[in-house]
């Protein structure tokens, strides 16, 4: 067993800490993430000649990386300077258009000139990766899509969005749901933008007869899906287990230097508990995410245990260790001027993607049960 | 034992819920379910509303225009009214400063003061917290220094919750610095508009404006701004804290709360049901409502046995804890129950007369930041680390 990266990914990490630190400064990040376009397409560019969105790829795509460790590195760098540019559903869409062969896309967006939104989650689905209403038409010339997506985050800055909908079946079903590309500015296509609490933006999306190319074979989708969140989760493990790791940081800090009654307040054994109680939690979180990267490429089932069980765990204790953090602040904590705060909800709304702690709780025993009848 | 009312309780019950229905404008009763944002025109309404009444300052002595309520009756008070969506009473000067001063002010102050309280002329706010001085409050450093019949008064308070609204504040300030750190401190009375008297706004992470800092920068007030005795402030803060603790655990504001996220919780849907009625969510439902039902009968102990005035300190520690977890409790099944739309946020949903169209249910709009926004309640009004503190110190012989 060995539980270090190897040379190069470290070193991907190594570029990518320092170019955050030195041009994605918290005041930086905090412009970025209120502004009107609530991302950066200078900055996402940027990135993207440093290969960060390289690394999210295989070879066969076009990118130099790709597997659970390669998106962990990648968004672990991300979580710990709050990165808000839209790495997610590029990763998420991306690997789709990749398995589907779409590589010349693929590059694009490896390049930084295509950036991608995965338009999945409907009003309605509350998380269930099969509830998908949003209906797909043939037409002679391809396809057109109707229907309705929802808090698809950074969906205004997309070029390409990826859509799921019906090609046959009932909602719910897992048969009959295909993916489609659909062009930023297709007719018929609405994106109605907003501002997320966590900073950066998200969007509402709707369809009436938008035309649409389907993207790898009919109606057989769902696997796809499946895997491509599966990365989704994984990358949202790394980027909590980061943010985790300076809520930590910074409140350890903060009960070093912060004196009442005439002592640091770390001298207090009821804090000095509640914060022991945290770090060896956050090592929970961090067992959960390696898990699910190293699950990623392998069998499904395990890997969906795996990525369902991180998914659990990091909400679970991603709550525990935002309230913790605020609350060890005191009345300092509950600031927007304080960095913290922002990394406190970030942390906490990441418990409301792709599926939450009893979402994914419930997930696992029925993967248990399917686990238990293949096995 | 019975818990049930008695006749003249029911009746008092229903009275209340009478005068809620024909009075609470049903305008402020949204914007309070809704969680949406309320104005000081909003809360001055509402203070007017009961006011009219006789039923503002309810915990005031008779004579100076309280209604003569029993602990039951307070009881039913807060309940009927938080479960009704009533905006909460802002308690500075009500039920803060206003006992100070019944039981420590001179008849000069209580003359101008109280009805000016009640009638809603001054809007207090409460000058206690500075950077240095949080749960350490006595440390506080704020200076009073005395010049022929003024204080000259320096320094900072922060976290002054509305203090951008307030005519006055009432301050905790250091007129002896050589003495015990409890032994130097005054309770003082100031003028907002008094030069030299600084307020600046602090954002909390919602992004709303609710607390400030005040500077004072050689602030004068004349003396008869003291309340009580030079350096005996300590005391009349003690009071303050300890007095009346009717409202602390929050009962029938957590009750409405809960009311409403079962709403939620039924209008939600998981897999073609009501979220209500999956197995995880309900189980988080439950335990909550077993919670609060314990809390209410604790509540009503505690206010039965400190025969409506001052509850013994240890018992409010007690209320003021499990009453905010609770709250906070509900406030994160909200934030959960509303799936992914806790992630938008637009703000101006908040405020009245938005007509846009909601993202997801109307009812998600300001949910997550009441979330975040209520973290609050386990840090102010002495942390529930601190509370813990009093407990032990004060019950359990440790
Ligand atoms: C939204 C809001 C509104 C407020 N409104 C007002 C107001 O109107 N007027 C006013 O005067 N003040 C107000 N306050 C201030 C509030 O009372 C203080 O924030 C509170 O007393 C905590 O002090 P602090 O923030 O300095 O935290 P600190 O005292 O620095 O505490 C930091 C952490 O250490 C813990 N801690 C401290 N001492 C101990 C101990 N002995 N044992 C164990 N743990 C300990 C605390 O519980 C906390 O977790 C408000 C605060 C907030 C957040």
């Amino acid at each position: 067993m060995d539980f270090h990266h190897d040379d190069d990914r470290r070193m991907l990490a190594d570029t990518l800490g320092r170019y955050l630190a030195d041009r994605y400064a918290f005041d930086v990040r905090t412009r970025i993430a209120t502004s009107e376009a609530g991302w950066s397409a200078e900055q996402w560019r940027a990135m993207a000649e440093l290969g960060i969105v390289g690394a999210l790829f295989g070879e066969a795509a076009g990118g130099f990386g790709g597997g659970g460790f390669d998106i962990a590195i990648v968004f672990e760098q991300l979580g710990a300077a709050l990165v808000v540019e839209p790495f997610l559903g590029t990763l998420m869409a991306g690997r789709v258009l990749a398995g589907a062969g779409e590589t010349d896309l693929v590059e694009q967006a490896i390049g930084g000139g295509a950036v991608f939104a995965f338009a999945h989650g409907e009003p309605q689905g509350r998380y269930e990766l099969a509830d998908i209403r949003t209906a797909a038409t043939p037409t002679a010339a391809g396809w057109t899509l109707s229907g309705a997506k929802s808090v698809v985050p950074q969906l205004e800055a997309a070029s390409h969005i990826l859509v799921s909908a019906r090609t046959s079946g009932e909602p719910g079903e897992e048969a009959g749901i295909s993916l489609f590309v659909v062009e930023k500015g297709a007719p018929g296509l609405d994106v109605r933008g907003y501002p997320m609490i966590d900073g950066g933006r998200g969007g509402e999306l709707s369809l009436d007869d938008t035309p649409a190319r389907i993207v790898g074979a009919e109606g057989t989708a769902y696997a796809v899906i499946e895997a491509a969140v599966a990365a989704g989760i994984v990358a949202l493990a790394w980027e909590a287990v980061a943010i985790m790791d300076v809520l930590k940081a910074q409140t350890i800090d903060y009960l070093r230097t912060r004196q009442q009654f005439g002592i640091p307040i770390g001298k207090f054994q009821a804090l000095q508990h509640r914060m022991a109680t945290v770090a060896l939690e956050i090592e929970q979180a961090r067992s959960s995410a390696i898990n699910a990267a190293a699950a990623l490429d392998g069998d499904r089932l395990a890997r969906e245990r795996a990525v369902s069980a991180a998914k659990y765990t990091i909400g679970r204790i991603g709550t525990l260790a935002a309230e913790e953090a605020i609350q060890l602040h005191g009345g300092i904590g509950m600031t927007w001027e304080l960095p913290l705060s922002h990394y406190a909800k970030r942390l906490t709304l990441i418990g409301h993607q792709l599926g939450d702690e009893d979402h994914h709780l419930e997930r696992f025993i029925e993967l248990g049960r399917e686990l238990g009848r293949t096995g | 034992m019975d818990l049930a009312y008695g006749p003249d309780e029911i009746a008092f019950r229903d009275e209340v819920r009478a005068f809620l229905k024909e009075r609470l404008p049903q305008r402020l009763a949204d914007k309070v379910r809704l969680n949406h944002r309320l104005d000081k025109a909003d809360l001055e309404e509402w203070h007017a509303i009961l006011n009219a009444r006789g039923w503002l300052g309810n915990h005031w002595p008779v004579e100076w225009g309280g209604p003569g309520w029993t602990p039951v009756q307070h009881n039913i008070f807060d309940t009927e009214t938080g479960l009704a969506y009533a905006p909460r009473i802002i308690p500075f000067g009500l039920s803060m400063l206003a006992p100070v001063l019944i039981k420590f002010g001179s008849d000069e102050q209580k003359r101008h003061f109280l009805p000016r309280i009640l009638d809603g002329t001054d809007w207090w706010c409460q000058g206690y917290s500075e950077p240095g001085a949080g749960s350490d409050l006595a440390s506080l450093r704020t200076s009073a220094v005395r010049d022929g019949d003024h204080y000259v008064v320096n320094g900072q308070k922060t976290w002054t919750t509305l203090g951008q609204y307030a005519d006055w504040i009432f301050c905790l300030v250091r007129t002896d610095p050589t003495v015990k750190k409890q032994e130097g401190i005054s309770f003082l009375l100031i003028d907002m508009t008094t030069p030299g008297v600084e307020v600046r706004p602090i954002i909390l992470l919602d992004g709303e404006h609710e607390v400030n800092e005040v500077f004072f920068t050689d602030v004068r007030v004349p003396v008869g701004n003291l309340v009580g005795e030079e350096n005996k402030g300590w005391t009349y803060a003690k009071y303050l804290l300890s007095y009346e603790r009717t409202g602390i655990a929050g009962v029938g504001a957590s009750l409405a709360a809960f009311a409403w996220l079962q709403h939620i919780a039924a209008t939600e849907q998981k897999r073609g049901r009501p979220l209500a009625e999956d197995p995880y969510f309900a189980a988080r439902l439950a335990k909550i409502e077993i919670e609060l039902e314990n809390m209410r009968t604790t509540n009503a102990r505690v206010l039965m046995a400190s025969g409506g005035g001052a509850a013994p300190l240890a018992e409010s520690a007690m209320l003021k804890i499990r009453g905010t977890e609770i709250r906070q409790e509900i406030t994160n099944l909200a934030r959960r129950a509303i799936g992914p739309f806790a992630q938008p946020f637009v703000s101006e949903a908040l405020d009245e007369g938005f007509n846009g169209e909601p993202i997801g249910p109307d009812y998600a709009a300001g949910i997550a930041s009441d979330y975040f926004n209520n973290r609050k309640l386990s840090i102010f009004g002495g942390s529930n680390e601190v509370q813990r503190e009093i407990i032990t110190k004060a019950t359990l012989g440790l």
